[in-house]
């Protein structure tokens, strides 16, 4: 066999293990799809019984799921603000400035990320109990805060480690003062940083479980209610929660594909346009 | 005068910067850990309350009686950690190097299971792993588990369920490391007259060696203090420390029991982190990382 005869197999049987490979990830999730149209019997979700598309039309028909949900998306909004704005903030000075104690800082604020979830969230509920302080929604948040600032000042650090520190000289040149400049210079440039990372630290404080269960007291989040109905059988409600979920994800990304293919064609039609119609313009 | 000032200003200005975010992380994440250890070395008992008297036989309880889950814990996260890094190389490879315009989307759909829950993918294993489900049917048909055999409550489900979990965390990292790979580098060793195995050796797994290790240990740290897969996918014979130390704090309420065994969890970590850096010759975790 000729070596490129043997380099197309080698290529082939990459892609087919690499399909293999997505397929995996994605047979949990087209059983959590197919199943929230299963016209079950009785309150197990177990085994196929036909189409229906009654559990669509009640997606909150259990009150316990829907308060759990809204706990979750009000935990994940606060805390998510907080720790966006503290990691931030914090970002900016182990990139921007050079003071003492940087690296043992950059040492102490990468330990959480290595630190399993568990041990987190048993430290924490250790303390709450020495400080006879009682679990409940505001632990939660302050839990997920402190694990989210790390994220949040990792994913910011790489974007400010790839910026162009001149620009930000140049406008406190211009006369502007360190917030002027903070404002309308730093903050728009690392604006894409600070998104993705809000975004992280959203997806992981909606679907923790492990530090939640140590620090929820009373409270109930979704994952906690899918771990507590895990036992006698998870309703189909939050199959269609879950999958309604996925599917606005993947509206939303298709939508910001369009999107990007419609600028890219109106900026290919700008550039072509000037040497046709603009033409006469310049001359 | 001005001048002195606003050099002040921008000297304070950093720790402004720091101060809030590392007030909340030495409250809340430091200080926990402190008095964790101080909890570890508690005597008493759940009615009667815990005091302070050194008591290290904690630790040596702890030992005795869970080196079980601990040794299965490793097991169960290494060999996780091994099936993602088998199933996730070719995987990376074939975006960073073969994919062409289906690379983003390839990488879309690396990420896109990760928009439903975490436990709702784990309790869907759960049913599709069910003992009347139909791939243990298919499975007994063919005869790769016995007739009364099953696959839910054994060992196999839960590892293949930290596999699944943490596939991602292994993927992005090893696909971020071969991507930057000059492919220069690799035409020079095989005009050189390196053999494609050769080159693959000597060039493309030494420079994809970050990837590995930030991958493996990005699998392995959340792998070992697990407790879902074996709460949900196993039975008390598959339980891991994380679900001795969940019990011991939320049910049992033995709190130096728990303290105890979650900081050794953290110790045997740290000494995993360092043993695996050693081997792989990284300098520094932080490098691994950032990588």
């Amino acid at each position: 066999m000729s070596s490129h005869a043997r380099d197309r197999v080698r290529t082939w049987l990459l892609g087919v293990w690499s399909t293999l490979a997505l397929l995996y990830l994605f047979i949990p999730i087209f059983i959590v799809v197919l199943f929230s149209f299963n016209d079950n019997q009785g309150k197990f979700n177990f085994t196929w019984h036909g189409f229906t598309l009654r559990h669509w039309q009640h997606p909150f028909a259990n009150p316990d799921l829907g308060t759990a949900l809204k706990n979750s998306l009000l935990i994940a909004g606060i805390s998510t603000v907080i720790a966006t704005a503290l990691g931030t903030f914090m970002a900016l000075a182990l990139v921007r400035y050079g003071f003492r104690g940087r690296g043992a800082t950059d040492m102490f604020v990468f330990l959480p990320l290595a630190t399993p979830e568990v041990v987190l969230g048993a430290a924490l509920l250790a303390m709450f109990l020495t400080l006879n302080v009682n679990t409940g929604f505001a632990t939660i948040v302050i839990a997920h805060v402190m694990f989210n600032i790390s994220y949040v000042v990792v994913t910011v650090k790489a974007r400010l480690e790839g910026m162009d520190q001149h620009i930000e000289e140049a406008a406190m040149d211009l006369g502007a003062g360190v917030w002027t400049t903070f404002f309308k210079v730093t903050l728009p440039m690392i604006a894409p940083g600070v998104a993705s990372a809000a975004l992280l630290a959203a997806a992981l404080s909606v679907d923790d479980y492990v530090i939640t269960s140590f620090n929820a007291g009373q409270t109930i989040t979704f994952p906690l209610f899918i771990f507590g109905a895990a036992r006698q059988g998870v309703p189909p409600e939050v199959n269609v929660l879950a999958s309604g979920l996925l599917f606005v994800v993947l509206i939303l990304l298709a939508l910001n594909v369009a999107v990007q293919r419609a600028r890219g064609r109106r900026e290919a039609a700008a550039s072509v346009l000037p040497a046709t119609v603009g033409a006469p313009a310049n001359a | 005068m001005l001048r002195l000032t606003l050099k002040r200003r921008r000297q304070l200005l950093p720790y402004l910067f720091l101060g809030p975010g590392l007030l909340w992380l030495i409250i809340f994440f430091l200080i926990p850990l402190l008095n964790q250890s101080y909890v570890s070395l508690e005597s008493g008992d759940a009615e009667l309350g815990y005091a302070f008297d050194w008591n290290f036989s904690t630790y040596s309880d702890a030992i005795s009686n869970y080196h079980e889950q601990f040794v299965r814990s490793l097991e169960y996260a290494g060999a996780a950690t091994v099936i993602d890094l088998i199933i996730a190389f070719p995987l990376a490879y074939f975006i960073a190097f073969k994919a062409g315009r289906f690379r983003n989307f390839m990488l879309l759909l690396i990420v896109l299971p990760f928009f439903t829950s975490y436990l709702v993918r784990t309790v869907s294993w759960q049913l599709i792993l069910s003992d009347n489900g139909w791939v243990v049917e298919r499975l007994r048909d063919v005869g790769l588990v016995s007739h009364d055999g099953r696959l839910l409550a054994t060992s196999t489900a839960v590892i293949a369920g930290i596999a699944y979990n943490f596939l991602p965390f292994m993927a992005l990292p090893l696909y971020v490391s071969l991507e930057k790979i000059d492919g220069r580098l690799i035409e020079a060793a095989t005009d050189l007259y390196a053999s494609r195995a050769t080159a693959f050796r000597k060039v493309t797994l030494p420079l994809a060696l970050p990837g590995i290790f930030a991958g493996s240990l990005l699998t392995f740290i959340p792998a070992v203090g697990d407790f879902i897969n074996a709460a949900l996918l196993g039975t008390p014979n598959q339980y891991m420390i994380g679900n001795v130390i969940q019990s011991k704090f939320l049910n049992i309420l033995d709190y130096p029991a728990a303290a105890s065994l979650s900081f050794m969890l953290m110790g045997v970590i740290l000494i995993a982190i360092a043993v695996y850096a050693r081997l792989l010759g990284t300098r520094s975790l932080t490098e691994a990382a950032a990588a």
